[in-house]
C-alpha cells in the first residue's frame, strides 16, 4: 500500500525511481530473511518443507515446530521491524531531526515502567507471574506507553505542538522513567530482575501467535493512515509556515504522525520489549539508498523488519548461546550507521 | 466566479497580538485585485505580522481576514492555499533535494489522494522553472544553490502553486542589490502577465517605490500613510514612521520617489 503510494508520488521524479527501487530491493531482502529466519534453527526446515507443512503433508514434528515456534516467531519479527522502521521514520520526518526516534515521545520509556512493574510486583507470587508473562505485560506496557506518550503530547502543548518542545519534555520524561525503572529493578529479587532484565533488552524468544495478532492488527490499521500523510510529510519539511502557505492543517497532520508513531512503537514494544536502534537506523539507512532527504516510508518499514528477522536470526543460530534480539540489532545496527555518515562524509568531500 | 469588484483581501476590524504584546487594534484594510501592494516600516512596526496574519498564520485575536469576501476562518487550509499563496522570511531548505522536487511542492494545494499528480501539476512546475530563469538548475540539489538562486526558486515554487493572490515576506533580504532587483521584477511580471495580486514586505523605501502600485506605511500599532508612492513618501511621513530626515525626489531612472537621507555634520565619538 504504501509502496504503491510512494512510488505513485514519487514517479513525477527521477528520484522517485530510485526510491521504487530501493523499495522493492527492501521488500526482496525481507522476503530473503524470512525465508533463511524459517529454515534455520535447531532443525533445519527447507522452503520446500515448510511449503508442504503449510499444506498439511509434511510430518507432524515438522509442522509443529514451524507452527508452534519458527513462524510466529518470525512472523512476530517481520511486523516488529516494519512497525519499528514505519515509526522511526514518521518520527524523524516530522521533527525534521534525524536524531529523534519514537522512543523520545515517551512511549518505550513508559511500556518499560510497566511490563518492569509487573514482573517486579505482580511477579510476586510467580504462578500469577507467568500467566501475567503471556499476557499481562504486553497488556500493561501498552497502557503505559500510550499514557505516557500522551502525557509527553500534552505536556508539550501550547496552543500546537512544535516538534522541539516535544523532544525536551520527551527527554525530560524519559529520564524519570528511566530512574524509576532503575529504582524497580534494585527492588526486585533477583530471578525478577532477571526476568526484567531480559524483557528491558528486547527479546523474541517465547513468542506465540498470541503475540503476533494485536501487532498485525495495529500495522494494518496504521499503516494506511500513515501512507495517506505521506506527501504532508514532504511538505513539512519546508519549515511551519510555508506548510500552512501549501495546504498542510499542521496541527491534524502532527497529531495523527505522532498518534500513528507512538501506537506502532508501542506495539512492538509490547510484542518484544524495546529492540534498539531499529527506529533509528532503518529510516536513516532507506533514506541515504534512496538518496532522499527524508525516508521514504515503505523502505524504512522493510528494511526494519529485514533487520529484525536477521538480527533475530544471528541471536539465536548463530551463537552457542542465545542472544536477545535487541542486543544483536544495536551492537550490528550501531556500527553501520557510524560506516554509513563516515562514508557519506568522504563522498561529499571528493565530490 | 468570484465578482471582480470584491477587493481580493480584506483586513476587517482586525486586532493582532502575540501574548502579551498587542500590535494592531482594529485595523481595517483592503488589497485591491491585480495590484501591487508593499508593507513598510520601521523594524518592530508590524509589517511582517499583518502580513502572517493575511496568509492565516496567525489567528487575529478579534476581527477578519476576508479572502474574495470570504473570512478565512472557516475554510479548510487547502481551499485557501489554492488561492493564496505565502512566501515566508526563512523557509527551510531540505537536504537532497533537487531544485524541481522543490518546486513541485507548490502543487501540494492542488493534489489528494484521489488527484494525484498530473500533467498540468508537471506543467505548472516546469512554466515556473523557466519564468524564474532556473530551468537549468531544475536538477541540482537545492542546498547547493547560491542565495540568489535559492530565491528564485522559492519563488517559483509560490509560482506553481498558482494562486491569484501572493505574499511574499522580504523577498529581497540578504540579497545583493542586483538579485534584489531580479526578484522585484519577477514579482512585477507575475503580476504584469497573470494578474496575480501580491502583497509584499520590504524594507528598502525606493525600491518599494519603484516597484509598487500602493504603499502602506505602519508603525505605532496602526497605518501611518496608504497610497501611491509619492503620496505616502513625503518627509513628513519619513520622519513620522522613521525618525528618518530625508528629502525624496523623483528617481532619474524610473521618475518613481527617491528617498535621499540628509547627513547630519559628524559628531565626534
Amino acid at each position: 500500500m504504501i509502496a504503491q503510494l510512494d512510488a505513485r508520488t514519487g514517479s513525477r521524479r527521477r528520484r522517485g525511481s530510485r526510491t521504487a527501487t530501493v523499495t522493492i530491493a527492501a521488500a526482496i531482502a525481507m522476503l530473503a530473511a524470512v525465508v533463511l529466519g524459517v529454515a534455520i534453527g535447531s532443525t533445519w526446515l527447507p522452503l520446500g518443507d515448510v511449503v508442504r507443512a503449510l499444506l498439511g503433508i509434511a510430518d507432524r514434528t515438522q509442522e509443529f515446530i514451524l507452527l508452534t515456534f519458527r513462524l510466529p516467531r518470525v512472523v512476530c519479527a517481520v511486523l516488529v521491524g516494519a512497525c519499528l522502521g514505519l515509526a522511526g521514520a514518521l518520527t524523524q520526518t516530522f521533527s525534521r531531526n534525524p536524531l529523534a526516534t519514537p522512543d523520545i515521545l515517551g512511549v518505550t520509556s513508559g511500556a518499560a515502567v510497566g511490563a518492569v512493574a509487573t514482573i517486579v510486583i505482580g511477579g510476586g507470587t510467580y504462578a500469577v507471574g507467568s500467566s501475567l508473562l503471556g499476557f499481562g505485560i504486553p497488556a500493561v506496557a501498552t497502557v503505559f506507553g500510550l499514557a505516557t506518550a500522551a502525557f509527553v503530547y500534552g505536556l508539550s502543548w501550547r496552543g500546537g505542538v512544535d516538534s522541539y518542545r516535544l523532544i525536551l519534555t520527551g527527554i525530560g520524561v524519559t529520564a524519570t522513567l528511566t530512574g524509576l525503572t532503575s529504582y524497580l529493578l534494585l527492588q526486585a529479587q533477583i530471578t525478577q530482575a532477571a526476568a526484567a532484565a531480559h524483557w528491558l533488552t528486547g527479546s523474541l524468544s517465547g513468542v506465540s501467535w498470541t503475540s503476533v495478532w494485536p501487532v498485525l492488527v495495529v500495522l494494518v490499521v496504521v499503516t494506511p493512515i500513515a501512507a495517506a500523510q505521506s506527501s504532508a510529510l514532504e511538505v513539512s519539511g519546508l519549515g511551519d509556515d510555508l506548510s500552512v502557505g501549501l495546504g498542510v492543517a499542521l496541527h491534524r497532520h502532527r497529531l495523527i504522525v505522532i498518534a500513528c508513531a507512538v501506537v506502532l512503537t508501542s506495539a512492538a514494544v509490547s510484542a518484544s520489549g524495546p529492540v534498539d536502534f531499529v527506529a533509528f537506523v532503518t529510516p536513516q539507512l532507506a533514506a541515504r539508498l534512496a538518496r532522499r532527504g527524508r525516508p521514504p516510508l515503505a523502505a524504512s518499514a522493510l528494511l526494519g523488519a529485514s533487520l529484525v528477522v536477521v538480527a533475530d536470526l544471528v541471536g539465536r543460530a548463530a551463537l552457542p548461546w542465545e542472544v536477545p534480539v535487541g542486543i544483536v540489532t544495536a551492537i550490528v545496527g550501531a556500527p553501520y550507521l557510524l560506516w554509513l555518515i563516515s562514508r557519506h562524509r568522504s563522498q561529499e568531500r571528493t565530490s | 466566479m468570484t465578482d471582480t469588484r470584491t477587493p481580493a483581501l480584506e483586513a476587517r476590524d482586525l486586532t493582532l497580538a502575540y501574548e502579551h504584546a498587542v500590535v494592531f487594534e482594529h485595523l481595517d484594510l483592503t488589497i485591491e485585485r491585480g495590484s501591487v501592494t508593499t508593507f513598510v516600516g520601521s523594524n518592530g512596526s508590524g509589517k511582517s505580522t499583518l502580513l502572517k496574519a493575511l496568509a492565516r498564520l496567525l489567528a487575529p485575536r478579534a476581527g477578519s481576514v476576508l479572502l474574495d469576501g470570504e473570512p478565512l476562518h472557516g475554510q479548510s487550509t487547502r481551499a485557501i492555499a489554492r488561492r493564496l499563496a505565502i512566501l515566508p522570511q526563512k523557509p527551510l531548505t531540505p537536504s537532497a533535494t533537487s531544485v524541481r522536487d522543490l518546486v513541485s511542492r507548490g502543487r501540494h494545494p492542488h493534489q489528494s489522494l484521489l488527484r494525484p499528480w498530473t500533467t498540468t501539476d508537471a506543467a505548472a512546475v516546469e512554466a515556473a522553472l523557466a519564468a524564474t530563469g532556473i530551468a537549468e538548475l531544475a536538477d541540482r540539489d537545492a542546498a547547493s544553490l547560491s542565495g540568489g538562486q535559492l530565491q528564485r526558486a522559492w519563488i517559483a515554487l509560490v509560482l506553481a502553486q498558482e494562486t491569484p493572490v501572493v505574499l511574499l515576506d522580504e523577498p529581497t533580504t540578504f540579497l545583493d542589490l542586483s538579485h534584489q532587483l531580479d526578484v522585484l521584477r519577477l514579482v512585477r511580471s507575475m503580476n504584469a502577465e497573470r494578474g496575480t495580486t501580491i502583497v509584499m514586505v520590504l524594507h528598502d523605501l525606493s525600491l518599494a517605490a519603484r516597484f509598487s502600485d500602493r504603499l502602506v506605511v505602519l508603525g505605532q500599532g496602526r497605518v501611518l500613510a496608504d497610497g501611491t508612492p509619492w503620496h505616502v513618501l513625503t518627509p513628513g511621513v519619513l520622519r513620522e514612521a522613521f525618525a528618518l530626515d530625508a528629502m525624496v525626489i523623483p528617481d532619474p531612472a524610473t521618475g518613481t520617489p527617491l528617498v535621499v537621507p540628509h547627513e547630519p555634520a559628524l559628531r565626534s565619538i
